[in-house]
């Protein structure tokens, strides 16, 4: 019995600690554990992009979209907001198809237009070969890939050449190559001399030139038809990044600041009354036990709370409904172990012998029953979307978090109280309902 | 209830969100009070957005449903719904035909491997149970019944979209996932406990007929069912009137889901799990 004053005393302390650090890091302006808020209640825009890798070998696909994220990521910081967040998926549709995407999160930025306009203006450039084949009488030009683009770009700048036109000078941009493009470029210009060498910019062939010699150096020019402005803004978005990979909006989504900032309320109201409900419940009903499980179910809520700062998880709507949904769920567990308890008091048990078999007794249904739960709601985290994950995580957590506290922090709070022996008070006290035993 | 709910999953339909079928939502609010949805449907029709559905939605707010629109074409709608009265555009979700498709391919196979899963887990949890019904007897009827469990939510949705102009959205999916969770932990408390009467009798060498141990089993956890059922609802209610709009839809059909399986878990265990154990004792 002192073992268990001693654990009970601890599991106090450690939820007043709890308690604590959730108010504590919240109210502070300056702490790392603010909740994270989810789009839909801080309000932001998303943007979901579909990177078309059909061009790209299945080998580099990994590699062209980290290197996609890095150049989206460069655009996003020079959009001016406040963390965003920059994110790839490589989803495996069922047919087998792989699809490549990148998740775009603006907190803060309900303007859609004007941030797809922001990330959409990123070039895309890519070097092909023009080769010409012939398919019957017929001979066509077909532009070859070389593998070479925008993606092995260390940067881009403007200058001025002595074009062979008298007089002007034309605009020209120079391209300088990583050591990894400048080698492929020095290989394919060693490969293909006399053979033309088009520079496409977004899809479009903007200059052929024909390759005289190997280039060494990882240099190139593009002496395009531009005008000088024309040719300043292209080094500008070639500096800011040059897609690997075309890109296409596929989805979006912006919330406004006020509907999110209503949500937040409604949440936090509702999950407020409903555990005060749900508490209010437990112990009309069942008396010593109902306390001692809202004691558990307030431990569990801190637990959960500053579990979510701590991992962080990104709180959202469908997140908020999951937890207080969990309040509800954690309690079963208890409820389970009560009933039992109190069977076993009305076949002669003393109350501490009952408080015992009842939390052994009540094992098997509480295992089979959450590890249900958890497999159902790991399953719901795979579904994807950020809506259904917000949800999943909030509820996976949830029922783990229940299963610990309504097993280990009821049944040590129980112990500690119940005496060894028990007067007919004790059978008031562990009953339940109208019922006096 | 089965027969009215698939009746009205067949009557109704369940008209499919933007989430499945692709296409784009705005909710806009109107500062001065929302004007007829028949003046706003002819606003948004003056731009070649195709069909447009539009519903009221919360205070002083309407959304508007189309196909997918390009940045330029969102931006026109919004112009033309605030030409005659000053708007604010709360929120603008677009979703790709394909992204849309693929969402309902998944959420299909999640409830599937969901059940199946459950299927295998109860086959082993209650493996050294094999009489007389065998261990993965109890998984099956547990299949028959979350069947039952998420047709009943999913049937009352399909009135209320019916009636409401609601859809059916990427959060009903996750409400039926999560009442498979749910309603699988009610009926396993059920079973546990025949499990329990099952070892105790042979241990003892008591004989009592499947019926009884059954009949006994249900009786016992009765209390429970109903205060865990209760609690959730009480949370559940809470969020339906309290709780942010964007999640009451989806609190009504936990809520249906919770009071009709732990109705089906209390009524419908027993007859489905006592013919098969007749069909065994036959063999």
């Amino acid at each position: 019995m002192t073992r268990y004053r001693v654990f009970a005393a601890i599991a106090l302390i450690a939820g007043f600690l709890l308690t604590y650090f959730v108010w504590a890091t919240e109210t502070n302006p300056y702490s790392n554990y603010h909740f994270k808020l989810g789009l839909d209640l801080a309000g932001g825009t998303e943007l979901v992009y579909k990177a078309d890798m059909s061009q790209t070998a299945a080998g580099d696909r990994s590699e062209a979209l980290s290197a996609l994220q890095g150049v989206i990521e460069r655009r996003v910081n020079l959009f001016g907001v406040a963390e965003p967040l920059v994110q790839t998926e490589q989803a495996s549709a069922l047919s087998g198809v792989t699809e490549d995407r990148l998740i775009v999160d603006l907190p803060g930025v309900t303007d859609i237009k004007a941030a797809v306009a922001a990330l959409g203006q990123t070039p895309t450039l890519e070097f092909k070969l023009a080769t010409t084949t012939r398919v019957g009488t017929t001979t066509s030009l077909v532009y070859v890939p070389t593998g070479l683009t925008g993606r092995f770009l260390s940067n881009a700048s403007l200058q001025f050449g002595s074009g062979a036109t008298a007089g002007l000078a034309a605009p020209q941009v120079l391209l300088n190559f990583d050591s990894e493009g400048g080698k492929l470029f020095e290989k394919i210009t060693s490969e293909h001399v006399g053979e033309q060498l088009a520079i496409f910019l977004d899809g479009q062939p903007i200059s052929e030139p024909v390759i005289q010699e190997a280039i060494a150096g990882g240099q190139a020019t593009i002496t395009g038809k531009f005008t000088a402005t024309e040719a300043r803004d292209l080094v500008r978005n070639l500096n800011f990044g040059a897609l690997p990979v075309p890109i296409s909006l596929e989805n979006s989504s912006a919330v406004g600041p006020t509907l999110g900032a209503a949500a937040i309320n409604a949440g936090v109201f509702a999950g407020i009354v409903g555990f005060i409900i749900v508490a209010l419940f437990m112990i009309g009903w069942y008396r010593l036990p109902g306390i001692v499980s809202a004691l558990a179910l307030a431990e569990y809520l801190a637990f959960m709370l500053a579990v979510i700062k701590i991992i962080p998880v990104t709180l959202t709507a469908s997140g908020i409904a999951g937890l207080i949904i969990s309040v509800g769920m954690a309690v079963d567990a208890n409820v389970l172990i009560f009933e039992r308890t109190k069977e076993e008091l009305r076949e002669g048990k003393t109350p501490r012998e009952a408080v015992h078999i009842g939390f052994s007794r009540a094992w098997p249904a509480i295992r089979d029953g959450h590890l249900t739960m958890i497999i159902s709601g790991i399953i719901l985290f795979w579904l994807g979307t950020s809506i259904v994950q917000g949800f999943a995580l909030v509820f996976v957590l949830g029922v783990l978090a229940s299963f610990i506290s309504a097993v280990s922090l009821s049944r040590v709070f129980l112990l500690a109280i119940v005496p060894e022996t028990g007067e007919g008070k004790w059978h008031f006290l562990l009953g339940s309902g109208g019922r006096n035993s | 209830m089965l027969a009215v709910a698939v009746g009205s999953i067949l009557f109704f339909g369940l008209p499919l969100g933007i989430d499945f079928k692709g296409g784009s939502l705005m909710q806009v609010k109107y500062e001065a009070g929302v004007p007829a949805l028949s003046d706003i449907q002819t606003e948004v029709a003056s731009v070649d957005v195709g069909t447009a559905f539009v519903r009221s939605s919360g205070e002083n707010a309407v959304s508007i449903r189309t196909r997918t629109l390009t940045p330029a074409e969102h931006e026109a709608v919004l112009s033309a719904v605030s030409k005659t009265a000053s708007t604010t555009e709360l929120a603008y979700t677009s979703v790709g035909p394909a992204l849309g498709s693929q969402f309902a391919n998944k959420a299909l196979w999640a409830i599937f491997s969901v059940m199946f899963v459950i299927v295998l887990y109860i086959a082993f949890a209650f493996r050294k149970v094999s009489r007389p019904v065998p261990s993965w007897g109890y998984g099956l009827t547990v299949v028959a019944m979350l069947a039952i469990d998420i047709i009943v939510p999913a049937g009352f949705y399909a009135a209320y979209c019916h009636f409401t102009g609601a859809e059916v959205d990427s959060l009903f999916v996750v409400a039926l996932l999560a009442l498979l969770g749910y309603c699988v932990n009610d009926v396993i408390v059920i079973f546990d406990r025949i499990r329990e009467h099952l070892a105790r009798n042979e241990k003892l060498g008591l004989k009592e007929s499947f019926e009884d141990t059954i009949g006994k089993s249900i009786n016992e956890t009765m209390t429970r069912s109903i205060n865990t059922a209760l609690t959730v609802a009480l949370a559940l209610l809470a969020l339906i009137f309290l709780g942010a709009p964007a999640t009451r839809e989806f609190s009504i059909v936990m809520l249906i889901g919770v009071v009709a399986g732990t109705f089906s878990s209390i009524c419908r265990s027993a007859p489905l799990l006592i013919p098969i154990a007749k069909w065994f004792a036959k063999k």
